[in-house]
Formats: C-alpha cells, structure tokens, sequence
C-alpha cells in the first residue's frame, strides 16, 4: 500500500487497462491497415472504430451487471444463454403479437429479470456455489431459448426494434449510448447511496455483514436480478442489431468476455471492492482484441484460444501472489 | 438416522430412481425393457461416464473443472487428425492425446495452485484455450478410415454375448467405461492419494494439520481430471468414428450433472465413483425415455437435466443443514 501513496488506488487499478488499451491501439496503427478508417454515410459514422464501439456495448451492458454479482463474491455464468431467452422473447413478440414498442422491451428485460432472480434464489437461500447454481441456467437456459422460439431462427421486421442497434445519436451508436447510460445510473446509485459500501460489505464478508444488520440475501437477490435485466438488455441490442432471434448463438461465449472485462478492470474475483469505470475499459480492451484478431484472420473459432491466454495473464498478473511478488520488489527498491 | 445413514441418502435415492424411472418406461412403451435398449443406454453413454469418474475426483476434492467438454472435442479431433493426416498409428495417437490430456490437466492444477486463483476462472480458461485448439488443428470435421480403427478397436475387439437371436455385440468403448470406473474407485478407495482428495473436500485444513500431501491431493485430481476427459474424448471418438472439433459444447454440466445426480457432495469430502456410474445410467434413461416418447423435442433433456441437479443439490443442502 505504500508505494502506492503517490496515486489513488483506483488510478492504479486503471492503469494497466488502459496501458494495454494503449498497446493495442499502437500495434494497430502500426500492423492493421484501415484499421481506424472512419467514413460517413447516411448520417451515421461507419469503420472498424465505430464497430468496436458497437459491440463492446453489448460486452458492456453484460459487464455492469456482472461487476456487481462479482463485487460480492459470486460470478453469473448464465449470461450468454439469459441473452438468447430475451431475444428470443422479443422477436417473439414482435412477430405473433401486436404489443406496442415499449412492452416489447418491458418483457424482455422481465424475461431476463426473472432468470436472474432465478439465480439469486438458488445462491442467497439455497447457498448454492454461484458458480453451480448459474451453470445449471447457463444450459437449461439455451434450451429455454429453443423452447420460445421452436427451434427456429426468428427473423422480423419491425422499424423501432431494429433500429435500436442500427442507428446512432450524435454519430456514437446508440447501444454505446445506453451502456453509457446504465454505466453512469449504476454509478450514481452505487456511490451517492449507501448501496455500493453494502455490495462491497457483502463481497468482503458477508457473515460479518449478517451480524451488522445488512441483510446479505436481499443484496445477492438483487444483484443476480440486476445482473439478469442487464443480460436481457444485452438480448435486446443483439437481436435488434442482427434483426433475428438466434437461440443457439446469441450471447455465445459472452460470460467469457464479460467475465474478462470486469477482472481486467480491476474488480477482484474474490469480492470486495468493484470498479465500473474498469470494466467499461475492459469490454473495450476485449472488443478492441477481438477485433484486431479478426482483422488478422484468426477465424471467430479460433479467437477463444488467444482471449484464454489473455485471461490468465491478466488473472495472473492480479493474483494475489503475483501482486506480493511486485509490491515487494518496489518497497525493495524503495527503501 | 446416523450421520453415515444420511450421507447415503443421494446415492440411495438416485438408485431408486433409476429403477423406478427404468420400471415406468417399460410399462410405458413396448420394447422399452429389451437387452437391446440396455445395451444402447451402455454404448451411448459410455463417453460420459469416463468424463464423470475424471470430474468425480476434481469435486470430491471440493473443486470444479469446466473444461471437460472442450477438451474431449480437441482430443477427438487431435486424435482423428494425427491418424488420417499425418499417418501416426491409432494406438500411438491415442497414446499421445491421453499424454497430451494429462498434462493439460496438470498445467491447469499449477496455475491453481501456484497463483492462488480460483479453480473455476483457470478452467474457464481452460475450455476456451482447448475450444479454440480444436479449431487451430482443424477447422471441420475429419471421419476415421484408418483399417485399425474401424476393423479391430471397433469391430474384432467388441464382446458378443450370447443373447438374443443373434447375439448382441457390446464395443470395447463399453469396456473402457467399465475398467476406468473399476480403477477409480480403486484408487479413491485404497490408496493414500484417494483417502487424501475425500480429506481435503472435507477439510482442508484438517487434512494439513493430519500431515496429508494436500498440494499433491488438489494437483493431482487436475491432471486425474484432464487425463479422463482425454480419455472420454478417445471413447466419444471411437463411438463416432470421427474427429469434431465442435463436439462436446456443455459437455461438463453432464459430467458435473451425473457426478451429483450420483451422490457427491459439491462442496466436496463425500461421494463415489460407484454413484457416479449411477447418475450417468440415470441420465442416460431419461434421454432414452424423451427419444421413445417421440414428440418431446430434444432441449426437455437439458432442461429436465438442470431440474434434476438442482433437485439433487437442494437435497445435499438439507441433508448438510442437518448436519449441522
């Protein structure tokens, strides 16, 4: 702790995102032609940037809700499949109803809302091992998503769902706009309330906090619930932005992604102490990768190798070990 | 009840259930209590019971490898392509993605161990780094023609019992099934590394406090998991006589299903091999009874495997709240 007096520890803990952001922009203006082309068409930005932006929303959006669950110690391993059973309720709605715009979306997001409910059911009063009782969803949910949409890819045309993803305010699109939005509400109600010190509480000790009179189990509910809308969000944007409903790929692999935006942003595994700001880096930083593999050629089904080795070197450079390891070579080098 | 009565009641009741649940489809369905139905549920499932026995040792020692699926999917394909591409014997091949699968398994254990991280996130980890080496060995799907393959491991090799009219032919992948649970339950029950993976589950600090190797406990169920997975890879590859790289997604939530279904408590220290064996019979039935009964669409399984696992973990919890 010492050495790092100079800074505040959330400055530190930005640090190496952002140092890894940083690389990565260089080796691309350096390795991938076109890669920061920007051109406008129709009113809106087009480019590889804009693309990023576009997609590490999604990451985003999953990553808030994400940040919280891990923030007291749990982790939802469900999210990808929550995403395919909002979608699927979506489009669902969409084609075999007239419901009306904002009901679309109501339902959605309840649909994803009582998914996480479900999960913070079996982890605050079944205590189930987070990791279990979100595994369970993680399977069981795709099949749900199956069950909705008959196992049939639905596609639809409807102007206001399909252009929540495809168009852009003020040239940013609007899916960025939104994590922008969920990120800084979070944030706001996070810090300016007391709600931010019980979900930290909870994730550093959540007996003691028991005994202090916080009620551990509604604070887990809550997060796995929140965790769940935001999952079901995410759904929304990603069947508005390929106008279907795919149950079999939608959100494929993005408790992966969202998982590694919200450690690489500094918020620990453990529980504790949480960083927003961080994870909205990290769903950049993994966007910004992904991209430059595809831009390599690495086929889509490949890219989990190399994001895998990123995860463990960043896990492995914020172990525990690793981190006493360090900050024992600076006071060495100090004193 | 005695406190070792409880403990025996998951396994107890997974084997009624088996029972009943195999009693209730042959009063459903015609045809449903033959040797030839028996004889499918032990072939079709064979992969999985070697993937369950693996993760039964990880979850006794009280954690959890996610990796399994994916694994057996680069095992499948490593194994298909190393023989029709690059002209390496079936038996040397097998030999070196079994090698291969261990040693997988005990990188992941280091990590763990050595850098204190959680063993969900290395494993995690673990099933994209394998996932994606699938894809970098290659992309499709390779079928085995090689004569070894398809003449004597699948064919020359199988048991014919004198059943039926015409016998009924059981395949070597049944065999291996059989012989890797046989050796589980061996090791877990008999040797000094068995007794100290059920310590460790159960207490991690009383296992070290009795001066048991429990580093060597919570490697060794890693590397035991990842060796296991490379096998069940071998197993699913021989049954399909193809390599696919795609294999296997989710594959972990059965082994992880069928080892709790059979008994084993997930925060580890109590279980066995011998019930594992069970819970995949019992998974394997339930998938039987969803294809006899015709109209049911194929995701009611992975829907009714999650209920029953979270049946079954809700009974571990009130027979642990006893406990107490």
């Amino acid at each position: 702790m010492g050495s790092e007096k100079r800074f505040h520890p959330a400055i530190m803990t930005l640090a190496w995102p952002v140092a890894a952001l940083a690389l990565l922009v260089v080796f691309n203006l350096a390795f991938t032609p076109g890669f920061f082309g920007i051109e406008l068409r129709d009113g809106r930005f087009f480019g590889t940037p804009i693309d990023v932006l576009n997609h590490a929303a999604k990451v985003a959006i999953v990553a808030i809700g994400m940040t919280l669950v891990i923030a007291t110690g749990g982790v939802d391993l469900s999210v990808g499949a929550v995403v395919a059973i909002s979608g699927a309720v979506a489009a669902m709605f969409v084609t075999r109803s007239q419901a009306s715009f904002p009901l679309v979306i109501l339902a959605a997001l309840a649909a994803g809302g009582v998914a996480g409910l479900c999960n913070g059911f079996l982890v605050a009063r079944l205590r189930l091992q987070p990791i279990v009782a979100t595994l369970v969803l993680m399977v069981a949910g795709r099949g749900v998503a199956q069950l909705i949409t008959d196992g049939l890819i639905i596609t639809f045309e409807h102007r206001a769902l399909s252009s929540l993803a495809n168009t852009a305010f003020a040239f940013i699109p609007i899916p960025a706009w939104i994590a922008l939005a969920l990120a800084t509400a979070v944030g706001l109600f996070t810090r300016r309330t007391a709600a931010g010190m019980f979900v930290e509480a909870v994730g550093d000790n959540d007996r003691a906090c028991r005994y202090a009179g916080v009620n551990d189990r509604a604070i887990k509910l809550g997060v796995y619930a929140f965790c769940g809308v935001c999952a079901g969000l995410a759904g929304l944007v990603e069947c508005s932005y390929i106008k279907a409903a795919d149950a079999n790929n939608a959100g494929l692999f993005l408790e992966l992604d969202a998982i590694l935006a919200v450690v690489i942003g500094g918020t620990s595994l453990s529980g504790g102490r949480f960083s927003l700001t961080g994870s909205l880096v990290g769903a950049i930083l993994i966007q910004t990768l992904t991209k430059t593999m595809y831009m390599h050629d690495v086929s889509a089904d490949v890219a989990p190798l190399p994001k895998a080795i990123a995860v463990l070197a960043v896990c492995t450079l914020q172990s525990p070990v690793v981190k006493d390891r360090i900050a024992g070579m600076f006071s060495r080098g100090s004193a | 009840m005695t406190r070792v009565a409880r403990r025996h009641v998951p396994i107890l009741t997974t084997f009624t259930l088996l029972i009943a649940t195999f009693l209730a489809g042959s009063a459903a369905y015609t045809n449903f209590a033959s040797v030839g139905v028996v004889r499918n549920l032990l072939v079709d499932n064979a992969f999985l019971a070697v993937a369950a026995v693996g993760a039964t040792f990880v979850i006794l020692s009280g954690a959890i490898d996610l990796s399994v699926g994916s694994v057996m999917a680069c095992t499948s394909i490593g194994v298909a392509a190393l023989i029709e591409h690059h002209a390496v014997h079936p038996l040397a091949a097998i030999t070196i993605a079994l090698a291969a699968g261990g040693l997988f398994g005990l990188v992941q254990g280091l990590i763990i161990e050595l850098l204190r991280l959680p063993p969900f996130l290395v494993t995690l980890a673990g099933m994209f780094f394998a996932r994606g080496a699938a894809f970098l060995i290659h992309p499709q799907s390779i079928g085995i023609k090689h004569p070894f393959v398809a003449d004597v491991l699948n064919d020359q090799l199988s048991l014919v019992l004198p059943l039926g009219d015409r016998g009924i032919s059981v395949p070597i992948t049944v065999d291996v099934a059989i012989f890797a649970i046989a050796v589980a339950a061996v090791v877990l029950r008999s040797t000094r590394f068995g007794r100290s993976v059920y310590a460790v589950g159960d207490d991690e600090n009383s296992a070290l406090l009795m001066g048991l190797n429990i580093r060597a406990a919570r490697l060794g169920v890693f590397a035991i998991s990842g060796f296991y997975s490379a096998l069940a890879g071998v197993v699913f590859t021989l049954y399909q006589q193809s390599g696919d790289p795609a294999a296997c997604k989710g594959f972990e939530l059965d082994a992880i299903a069928a080892v709790v279904i059979g008994g084993t408590l997930l925060r580890g220290g109590v279980g066995s091999v011998l019930g594992t064996g069970l819970g995949v019979l019992l998974l394997g039935l339930i998938q039987t009874i969803i294809t006899f009964q015709g109209n049911l669409s194929s995701w009611w399984t992975r829907i009714v495997i999650g209920l029953l696992v979270l049946a079954f973990v809700a009974l571990q919890g009130q027979i642990a709240k006893q406990d107490r």
